[in-house]
């Protein structure tokens, strides 16, 4: 028997089982699958997309009916025209026109750094009624350290049935050196599944990165 | 040497460990648990129900020690009755009662689709003090045939047995006036039992549609 398998042979322990020692990480490369009983994790990142100087990014792919939930997060979203919001529109046509009539609702608190506001309010300014605009969810400046981040929730994208539920929360350092609290919610006003969502600025390009999650 | 045990030799590395071409998905599929390898789940899907006009949704399994934290997560819930309020409670004897103690705040943000009102305010008509009924999660439901509602519904260590029970809830409703509404419920159960089951249900009428999912929190 040469040295590998009596060594190999050292990790078969009695009833012929292998032990723990027969395998380690690179063992189980080609393993994709594992048995439903096994708890794998129940929000599954999706995809990942980074805007470096970027018009917009734009999720196209992956938003169906395999989740009823659908969890988007921004991180260091840095505006590079200063005054802009960061905003979302949804499509029926994979990303071919994003223009789903929207009806939501936008409130922020609000507190600048010199002390001067503390705000909590609501904004007709930034919401939609019945709009095909797209919706505002960050406000931000373009300071070098300026940027926002927050998280927009979207519901069953895929019914054919019902409106589109979406529920999004955002922290941005604004324009006017303040902590901008952000908390829209709404629908898209539309029974035909959305498939595919973008983000943009208002004006002007972002960096950041956008991640795409689905929960089981 | 036979020829599979020649293949298989050839598939043991140096030190006796069997490489990547020796294991395959079927070679794991009796596997349902690792020992000390960390799951790769946080968020833990623990049930789904599925309304069909049903009269309400109960959980009374698996809401116990296992997890501080549990999620509900509420998807196209629609009303079989216009305007009825959907709500929640919770129960100490497993779903025998579903009547804790709460206290709670709710405010809300609206906008009509015709664009002539608006605003964020504290509603006292939708929150409890120190009340055993159900608190609303979504009042006003519309049934029209495409209104629905969604949201998400924590709650917070429910099987102390020192502290009272926190939640908060974030949910966006289609109101039966044709309003987009963003409510924000928090509030506590005021009991040192535990909570053990939890109950969804419209204040009038069945839940014709909808699916609520319970997820549990990995605590580490």
């Amino acid at each position: 028997m040469g040295t590998i398998t009596r060594s190999f042979a050292n990790n078969i322990g009695t009833s012929g089982i292998l032990k723990a020692g027969a395998f380690n990480n690179a063992s189980l490369n080609n393993v994709t699958a594992l048995n439903n009983a096994i708890a794998l994790g129940n929000m599954v990142l999706i995809s990942s997309q980074t805007a470096s100087d970027s018009a917009t990014v734009s999720f196209t792919t992956g938003i169906d009916s395999t989740y009823k939930e659908y969890q988007f997060y921004f991180i260091d979203i840095h505006a590079r025209s200063d005054g802009q919001a960061f905003t979302f529109q949804s499509s029926t046509d994979s990303g071919s026109n994003y223009g789903i009539t929207t009806t939501s609702t936008f409130f922020y608190s609000k507190h600048k750094e010199n002390d001067t506001v503390a705000e909590l309010s609501y904004n007709t300014g930034k919401d939609l009624a019945q709009s095909t605009s797209f919706q505002q969810i960050l406000d931000l400046g373009n300071g070098a350290d300026e940027s926002g981040a927050g998280q927009l929730q979207l519901f069953n994208p895929a019914s054919t049935t019902y409106v589109k539920h979406f529920i999004g929360t955002g922290s941005s350092y604004g324009d006017d050196d303040a902590e901008f609290t952000s908390f829209c919610a709404g629908y898209f006003n539309t029974t035909s599944a959305i498939n595919a969502v973008r983000f943009q600025m208002s004006s002007g390009n972002f960096d950041g990165t956008i991640l795409m999650y689905g929960i089981v | 040497m036979g020829s599979i045990t020649r293949s298989f030799a050839n598939n043991i590395g140096s030190s006796g460990i069997l490489s990547a071409s020796a294991v395959t998905n079927a070679t794991v599929e009796d596997v349902t648990a690792f020992g000390t390898a960390p799951s790769p789940a946080t968020l833990v899907l623990i049930s789904t129900q599925t309304a069909s006009s049903s009269a309400n949704i109960s959980f009374t399994t698996g809401l116990d020690s296992t997890y501080d934290e549990y999620i509900f997560k509420f998807i196209n819930i629609h009303p079989a009755t216009d305007s009825a309020h959907f709500e929640f409670n919770m129960s100490t004897d497993g779903g025998s009662n579903y009547n804790v103690t709460k206290t709670t705040t709710s405010f809300y943000a609206y906008h009509n689709e015709s664009d002539t009102d608006t605003a964020v305010a504290y509603t006292a008509a939708q929150d409890l003090a120190q009340s055993t009924a159900f608190q609303r999660l979504i009042p006003d439901a519309g049934n029209d045939n495409d209104q629905a509602n969604s949201g998400t519904l924590t709650i917070f260590n429910p099987s102390s047995t020192t502290y009272v029970k926190h939640f908060i809830a974030n949910s966006n409703s289609a109101h039966q006036d044709n309003y987009s509404i963003n409510w924000f419920i928090a509030g506590y159960g005021n009991t040192t039992s535990a909570v053990n089951a939890i109950q969804f249900k419209f204040s009038s009428g069945n839940i014709d549609d909808g699916i609520i999912k319970m997820y549990g929190v990995k605590k580490s």
